[in-house]
């Protein structure tokens, strides 16, 4: 029998924490892509992610495609839900306020929500793992395949992520419209073409989320909102806008998560993630990694 | 207060004291109750109005403070036999200190930070009410809550509460409304149009911002102890991050800048899922639906309805009368 | 200055006129009103418990209704909040003038709707688990489902039978759960249990790693876990990842009272054991066992309709319904009658277990309402 010292437990919390953040790290990395486009926080990221989880779950054991196929028109759809939801609910309302849109952001996920409910009921799906689930044995700890697919995909996503953003035209674009979205329209790039592709982008990273972490957490129609919370937090505590921030504090906040549970008490492991939060803004009021001369400039 | 407002005060007393009469129709007879329930959350409404409308801040924490309010009263009156008037007095100050306690570092953020330190907030008590299990009994909730009397007179039906509750609120609608009009409300306007010019202009923008978020702390905490002696159970479901949304979202939905708007929305929003009942599951889908629609459409909320309609009903009333 | 005339004008026609218009009812049929948690956190028990109350409907209505009356079952959905389940039962009494009232799903909701019921003078059965709803007994309120104590000691019966002694508790911060962990602390010391863990966790939590990494590190020898969907199977998954099948043996609590989850552990749930209702494996049931027949003809006609598998859930609200239905054939439209028939009611074989009520005891079942059961490739097992 093997020898559960705490070392071994120590090593087992890192690496849950590690996997629960990546996860809070996608998602948040999906409210800053809509953020630098728009100013807005939008509240129907968490169902981006359950529908990626669900439409996954569909094409794998009803439709029983291959998993990567599966996976690239899992993708494919949810942004198109992303589009439709740009086109229909947030590009007629362009000149109106922020809080405005976070509302109908609000209003669109109870939407959506009610959609999946009919769709696939209100019972639970599971999703077989991508690559079996025979846990590999770490430093004492047990590592289940997943969790690798899960952390792997996640710097994978990040990497594409920033060339996307530093080296095409399209990337260099959206980031041009969100630090100076009118200087961006006076150079010739169509701002709300980039709005639109950015809440498709976002609904993707979303999908992905939902799809890596359904194998190990199962998926329905209700699970959005609690995973989208998570996602804010890790895009707030990295500071607004800011992709590695978004990174950073997600893994930040899954560790303490699963530290707190594990070393201190599992009933208050999200109070202290929160409370780290709050600590760091009363501090540092725009994040670990924002600025706060740029968030000066901003409308809301 | 202005004499439009002293109209609407009365005009909204009137319908208040003769609402029960519906309740002779047997279709629409529990409505008193939903009533009561909407009296309790514009209660909340209009404080977070104040706080959004007019100081332009976010809360997106105010369940915390109806649920504070309720567990004192619920904790004090239940558990230990303390009258319920003097609990409900150490609701207010608990929420007021808490409201200075948070409300200090978290006014100085802006925006989505600002709703999310709030948030964070909010969740913190709820998982607090949750988990200390020796005073609340946690997820389970408690019960035996007393109902509210004064003079002997114990308000233990719906009809009781409802004027009780109504009445409160009504007070409370007053006051917001001479916050308005006082020279509180009109630095909080100006805080909202520009906090920077407000401040060159000698306003001293982070008291205001503090004072309104207090007021309206303590306005969530009192409904929190009439709900407390209202229902006589409390757990923490009905105080979680989900009310504190739909609290904003009231607002909105309202319009923004419009104490009364709160009202509105807060009726709105409560009565929309009773008269959806019929769409049995679908339900869900209409309410989704109707919100959108509204917020889309009604960009300044329910209360510029009344604008709407006016332009359309005032000039046949003129060439008719 | 009109504008605020107007204003009170639109209040009074968004509140009163928009209201839907009143049914008309000509006949007299006998209704019952239902209350579930249909969406929400808890629809995983209010969907089966509206399903069974359509099915109600429907049977008793087929078969000739109740003494040549017909039965409406009226139904509301409650999202699991108590503010809504109290506003949902006002209307049941107030508008719809129902005799009996069903549900909520919920303890929570329960314990919030029943002063309500209390006052209204009305007979009330819950669907919901805790001994706190029946115990101090409230004279109008009853239930169906078995109580969490009775699962717990089934539950350590089977340890002790074992020779096991040390547990470590897994407990959701829900109403059902944190039941659970209260009733799992205090029978422990008169059972001979020593409790070595207890750790908690959200009901939307999408890993329970760490806190079975912390119970790995203690020398208990089986984990008890309380919870609802989808925990109870992220548990159970997590407990096999970490390799702590051979080390710990693993109790569900009643809540795992459907097949569904089985499969949804995908081969985890293998050697798992719980406290059932018999409803949900009545197939497997012995032929001369009580409860078979009712519980089998439940199971088919369920599953037939439904296309999907019951839960044990389901089961409550249909023997809430069906002790209804013998006490208004028994003593016609009676509120009061209904509810001292239900006092009385003895030796009723229920999907739930064999219901003997009393002045004391408003729930009427007992440990025996369980049956320990354990998953042997992918399907209950008994243990003799």
């Amino acid at each position: 029998m093997e020898d559960y010292g705490f070392l071994s437990q120590l090593v087992q919390y890192i690496l849950t924490g590690i996997t629960l953040g990546s996860i809070y790290a996608i998602v948040g990395v999906g409210f800053n892509i809509i953020y630098n486009a728009t100013e807005i926080i939008n509240f129907a990221q968490g169902e981006f992610v359950m529908l990626g989880g669900l439409v996954m779950i569909t094409l794998v054991n009803f439709a029983h495609l291959p998993m990567p196929l599966a996976f690239l028109l899992t993708v494919i759809i949810v942004s198109l839900v992303g589009l439709l939801i740009e086109r229909l609910a947030i590009f007629p309302l362009k000149e109106s306020s922020v809080l405005r849109l976070v509302i109908i952001t609000i209003a669109l996920s109870i939407l959506i929500k009610g959609l999946a409910m009919f769709t696939w009921g209100k019972q639970s799906f599971a999703l077989r793992s991508f690559s079996g689930d025979t846990p590999i044995p770490f430093l004492g700890a047990s590592v289940i395949p997943q969790t690798l697919w899960i952390i792997g995909i996640t710097v994978v996503l990040v990497i594409l992520l920033s060339i996307f953003f530093s080296r095409t035209i399209i990337g260099k674009a959206m980031s041009a419209c969100a630090d100076n979205p009118e200087a961006a329209s006076l150079v010739g790039i169509n701002t709300q073409r980039m709005v639109m592709l950015a809440f498709m982008l976002s609904a993707a990273l979303g999908a992905v989320a939902g799809m890596i972490i359904t194998p190990v957490a199962l998926m329905e129609y209700d699970r959005g909102a609690l995973l989208a919370l998570k996602g804010f937090g890790a895009c707030i505590l990295g500071g607004l806008g800011n992709f590695y921030g978004a990174v950073v504090a997600g893994i930040i906040l899954g560790l303490i998560e699963s530290l707190g549970a594990g070393l201190i008490s599992s009933g208050y492991k999200d109070a202290m993630a929160l409370a780290v939060l709050l600590l760091v803004l009363f501090i540092k009021p725009s994040g670990l990694f924002g600025s706060a001369e740029v968030s000066k400039l901003k409308k809301f | 207060m202005g004499r439009k407002n002293t109209i609407g005060v009365l005009g909204l007393a009137l319908f208040i004291l003769f609402f029960p009469l519906t309740g002779r129709i047997p279709a629409i007879s529990h409505y008193v109750d939903i009533m009561t329930f909407i009296g309790l959350t514009a209660m909340i409404t209009m404080g977070l109005s104040l706080l959004m409308g007019y100081a332009g801040q976010i809360s997106l924490g105010h369940a915390a403070f109806y649920g504070l309010g309720a567990y004192t009263s619920g904790v004090l009156t239940a558990k230990f036999g303390i009258n319920p008037w003097p609990a409900i007095l150490v609701g207010v100050l608990l929420s007021a200190a808490v409201a200075v306690i948070v409300g200090s570092p978290s006014l100085k953020l802006r925006g989505h930070y600002l709703a999310m330190a709030t948030l964070a907030f909010g969740e913190i008590i709820y998982i607090i009410f949750n988990e200390s299990i020796a005073l609340t009994e946690g997820p389970d909730g408690f019960g035996n809550i007393p109902h509210l009397s004064l003079f002997g007179f114990t308000f233990d039906t719906i009809l009781a509460n409802y004027y009780l509750i109504w009445a409160v609120a009504i007070l409370m609608l007053i006051f917001s409304l001479n916050i308005i009009h006082s020279r509180v409300g009109r630095a909080l306007m100006s805080i909202h149009g520009s906090e920077v010019a407000a401040m060159t202009m000698g306003v001293n923008a982070a008291k205001f911002k503090i004072q309104v978020f207090v007021i309206s702390a303590v306005m969530a905490s009192i409904a929190g102890s009439l709900y407390a002696h209202y229902v006589q159970f409390i757990n923490p479901p009905v105080f979680d991050l989900f009310f504190s949304i739909k609290l904003v979202m009231m607002v909105v939905v309202g319009g923004m800048a419009s104490v009364w708007g709160a009202i509105l929305g807060a009726a709105l929003i409560t009565f929309l899922p009773e008269w959806l009942i019929f769409l049995e599951d679908f339900d869900i889908l209409a309410y989704g639906l109707v919100l959108l629609l509204i917020i889309m459409f009604l960009p300044k909320g329910l209360s510029s309805l009344t604008g709407v309609l006016y332009r359309l009903v005032a000039p046949r009333l003129k060439s008719g009368s | 200055m009109k504008k605020s005339i107007l204003f009170i004008w639109s209040f009074v026609l968004t509140i009163v006129l928009i209201s839907p218009a009143a049914i008309c009812q000509a006949a007299e049929p006998y209704k019952i009103g239902c209350v579930f948690a249909i969406t929400g956190p808890a629809s995983f028990l209010g969907e089966p418990e509206r399903n069974s109350a359509k099915m109600f409907e429907e049977e008793v209505n087929a078969a000739g209704g109740i003494n040549g009356h017909a039965v409406k079952v009226i139904i509301y959905d409650t999202e699991g909040d108590a503010t809504k389940a109290k506003t949902r039962v006002e209307r049941l009494i107030r508008k719809d003038n129902v005799l009996a009232i069903v549900g909520p799903s919920r303890s929570g909701t329960t314990m919030a709707v029943i002063p309500v019921v209390e006052k209204a003078e009305i007979p009330f059965i819950s669907c919901a688990a805790s001994i706190k709803i029946v115990e101090p007994v409230k004279k109008w309120v009853f239930k169906t489902p078995q109580t969490d104590t009775s699962a717990v000691e089934a539950i350590y019966t089977h340890m002790k039978k074992d020779g096991l002694t040390r547990a470590a508790l897994l407990t959701g911060t829900t109403g059902f759960g944190a039941g659970g962990r209260v009733q799992l602390k205090a029978v422990a010391p008169k059972m001979g249990i020593t409790i070595v863990a207890d750790e908690v966790f959200g009901p939307k939590d999408t890993s329970l790693t760490a806190q079975l990494t912390k119970i790995r590190g203690t020398d208990a020898q089986a984990i008890i876990g309380w919870t609802i969907a989808p925990p109870q199977v992220i548990m159970l998954k997590n407990w096999k990842q970490l390799g702590m099948d051979k080390k710990f043996r693993f109790y569900e609590s009643h809540g795992f009272g459907s097949k569904r989850y089985i499969e949804l552990a995908g081969g985890a749930a293998e050697g798992v054991y719980a406290p059932l209702g018999r409803v949900v494996f009545a197939d497997i049931l012995p032929k001369w066992n009580a409860q078979r027949e009712f519980a089998l003809n439940y199971k088919t006609n369920y599953e037939k309709k439904f296309k999907s598998e019951i839960s044990t859930f389901g089961g409550h609200a249909w023997d809430a319904l069906h002790m209804l239905r013998i006490a208004l054939e028994a003593v016609g439209p009676n509120k009061a009658k209904i509810r001292d028939y239900l006092e009385n009611v003895k030796g009723f074989a229920g999907t739930g277990g064999i219901f003997n009520m009393s002045a004391l005891d408003h729930c009427g079942l007992d440990a025996s309402a369980f049956e320990m059961v354990v998953v042997k490739d992918g399907k209950w097992a008994l243990i003799d």
